[in-house]
């Protein structure tokens, strides 16, 4: 991956590289961590895989691939600050402290949100492409008439990145000169459309145009995408205005369950990405500087494991939610269809009324 | 009770005003509306008085005013987004259908979307194409929002104010035409709640419903009627969704025939909407069915022809005599 805009701190073999500027500021305790973290999601993601084949999800949106721009940035981020994802951040929600089960919610169609969002502080996954990158500004104005010291970043694809929404939240976004974080995951698909089809320059080049700074990370270098989020966060949080960061990585399944990527793609492609795989650098990495034995990884996979057969309970266990719930939260104060649904499905047994 | 003469423009400015000067989290951001004071001067001197990162002038896209409100009000602000036209809406449609309407429910309640869509809408003015259109039937459908209209200044001056205040994302649909047209504002409290329809006018013979501009021309219309010895009993629907019924229930038992207006077409409208809630529910007391007296179905045409498009009192006058001439 020769490629003088990207930036890399480690390489496919698990090598550092230098960069004029960036550097790894994480000891090897937190490189484990973020080794720990991208295991542990992309067991996640099998198990959910698992279960939607099983008849257990209705769907599934798979990331691997993606743990390291997920890990990577999830990780970069604060306490206070507030992110806004696609269906796609399972390892966003992950670092935010969502539990895995929740993130399934959606997925087992029993929920079309999952989770408190203001608790998590980490907005409900946005199926319309580019509509939560608004949300974000929106929000991030709101940061700055708060006068507070947060960031906020969302998350979109390549797929995304041609949506009226997207590219009106960077203008908005330099207007206004608000603390958001574009993180834009360039996995080179959305669905059967090649980022090719999408853009014409490299995505993080269109930043510039809008009037802030773009950076094209390797999406598959945890310790790169880290450093860059982090940068571009700590920049927004004090003033400094939005940044939009392409952490160029690769999709390594299907869209989602449902799709067929052998239909148009190739597996020589596929191959090239598999020797980039974000894991194994990081674990080589820990091996031959860090002398991390096999024990220790083979504690982390016990406890990916652990967290894989909790999730399958959790999941099993989620049942058909009352019919009468699909009226509470639809709109904050009373409301006449709102009673007038109620009452008909009470009175035709439909729901025994137990919220 | 303290009465003062205003128009509807001024009205709403002032009811803006005190829903800024009650809640610090109250923002207004829409194209034109700081220097300016908007196009129809509804925002004029806001902006001054209330600073500039109250009172947001835009970048031009009616997706992200209406998208970062929605981040804004996540935020716990809550912005009123002015759409300068009715037909310049449509491009912010995906976020009001996929995300306004939605988001509360989605999040079980944890957001709050407490914004508020001022739309200048219907026609009347001569403009040119996509700036008297009557978009209103669209956001009625949609579950999550709530739609409301106002036909004069006392309304427009708390309505605005009681739509700011409430909790749910409201579509406040003004009727431009309407907005130099002075009347009395009680600046002491709301003659209405706000999702309250108001009747107009007492009568015995017909019950005709309108809300927004229409109800100038159907007052109007009452007058002729009654110089006939037809006996007009008007009902302003104010709130079109969801729509406040038993007081035109009450009304229809009363009069036993009924009439909806509106420049909309008639086609799955807020016409249809009351025709089949009202038919439904008053069937013994009806002595005809409910007529829709609405625009054409046609795109809005060249404003030279829009007063044989727009419901006038003759056309009103006809559907009254429409129900009249059924016999039972």
């Amino acid at each position: 991956m020769i490629d003088e805009e990207l930036v890399q701190l480690l390489t496919p073999e698990g090598l550092r590289v230098g960069h004029p500027e960036y550097a790894s500021s994480l000891d090897g305790e937190e490189i484990f961590s973020l080794y720990r973290d991208m295991v542990i999601v992309r067991r996640l993601c099998n198990e959910s895989t698992s279960l939607q084949r099983q008849g257990q999800l209705a769907l599934w949106a798979p990331i691997q691939g993606q743990e390291a721009a997920q890990i990577g940035a999830g990780r970069a981020l604060q306490p206070m600050d507030f992110t806004f994802p696609t269906y796609r951040e399972h390892g966003i929600a992950w670092c935010r402290g969502v539990p895995p089960e929740d993130v399934l919610r959606m997925f087992r169609a029993v929920s079309n949100g999952g989770w408190n969002p203001q608790h998590f502080r980490h907005s409900v996954p946005t199926v319309v492409l580019g509509n939560q990158a608004l949300h974000a500004v929106g929000y991030a104005m709101g940061v700055q008439r708060d006068g507070a010291e947060e960031a906020v970043m969302t998350f979109f694809g390549d797929g995304a990145s041609s949506q009226g929404d997207t590219l009106e939240s960077f203008v908005w976004a330099a207007s206004f000169n608000a603390p958001v974080v574009f993180f834009c995951q360039n996995n080179q698909w959305g669905i059967s459309t090649p980022s090719s089809l999408q853009s014409k320059v490299p995505l993080y080049r269109r930043a510039e145009g809008f009037g802030f700074p773009g950076v094209r990370v390797d999406g598959n270098d945890v310790l790169a995408v880290y450093e860059v989020t982090k940068k571009a966060l700590d920049n927004a949080r004090v003033g400094g205005g939005p940044t939009m960061i392409e952490a160029y990585t690769y999709r390594m399944g299907a869209h989602t369950t449902s799709d067929d990527p052998t239909r148009y793609r190739i597996d020589a492609e596929v191959e090239v990405w598999k020797h980039r795989d974000p894991l194994e650098r990081v674990k080589a990495l820990l091996v031959r500087e860090y002398q991390i034995k096999g024990a220790a990884f083979d504690q982390v996979n016990h406890e990916a494991e652990a967290m894989a057969l909790k999730l399958r309970d959790d999941v099993l266990a989620m049942g058909r939610p009352d019919p009468i719930t699909m009226f509470d939260h639809a709109y904050a104060s009373e409301h006449a269809l709102i009673e007038e649904g109620r009452r008909e499905m009470l009175e035709l047994g439909i729901s025994g009324g137990a919220h | 009770m303290a009465t003062t003469t205003m128009t509807m423009a001024k009205a709403l400015n002032e009811g803006l005003r005190r829903a800024m000067e009650r809640d610090k989290k109250v923002l207004l951001m829409g194209e034109d509306i700081g220097k300016l004071g908007g196009v129809f001067r509804i925002t004029d001197g806001l902006q001054k008085d209330f600073g500039e990162d109250r009172v947001i002038d835009s970048p031009l896209a009616e997706s992200a005013i209406v998208g970062t409100a929605v981040g804004l009000a996540i935020r716990g602000y809550r912005t009123v987004c002015e759409m300068q036209f009715d037909g310049f809406v449509y491009p912010a449609f995906d976020q009001i259908v996929s995300q306004v309407a939605k988001l509360h429910k989605r999040s079980d309640g944890a957001y709050t979307m407490g914004l508020v869509i001022r739309l200048p809408f219907q026609g009347g003015i001569g403009a040119i194409e996509h700036h008297s259109e009557s978009p209103e039937a669209y956001f009625a459908h949609t579950a999550g929002l709530r739609v409301v209209s106002c036909s004069t200044p006392n309304d427009a001056y708390w309505m605005i104010q009681q739509a700011i205040e409430h909790d749910d994302p409201i579509i406040f649909c003004e009727p431009k035409s309407r907005y130099w047209e002075k009347g009395e504002v009680d600046l002491e409290g709301p003659s209405h709640e706000l999702f309250e329809s108001a009747r107009r006018r007492e009568g015995t013979d017909v019950t005709v419903i309108g809300y927004g501009a229409s109800m100038k021309t159907i007052m109007r219309a009452a007058d002729t009627a009654a110089s006939e010895g037809v006996s007009l009993e008007v009902i302003d629907a104010r709130s079109l969704s969801p729509l406040d019924l038993e007081p035109m229930i009450a009304s229809i038992e009363k009069t036993g025939r009924f009439v909806t207006v509106q420049e909309a077409p008639h086609t799955a409208s807020i016409g249809s909407e009351l025709v089949a809630e009202l038919t439904q529910r008053c069937f013994y007391s009806l002595r005809a069915p409910g007529i829709r007296v609405s625009g054409y179905h046609v795109p809005y045409p060249p404003t030279r022809l829009e007063e044989d498009y727009r419901p006038s009192v003759d056309r009103i006058l006809d559907g009254v005599d429409r129900v009249m001439g059924f016999e039972s």
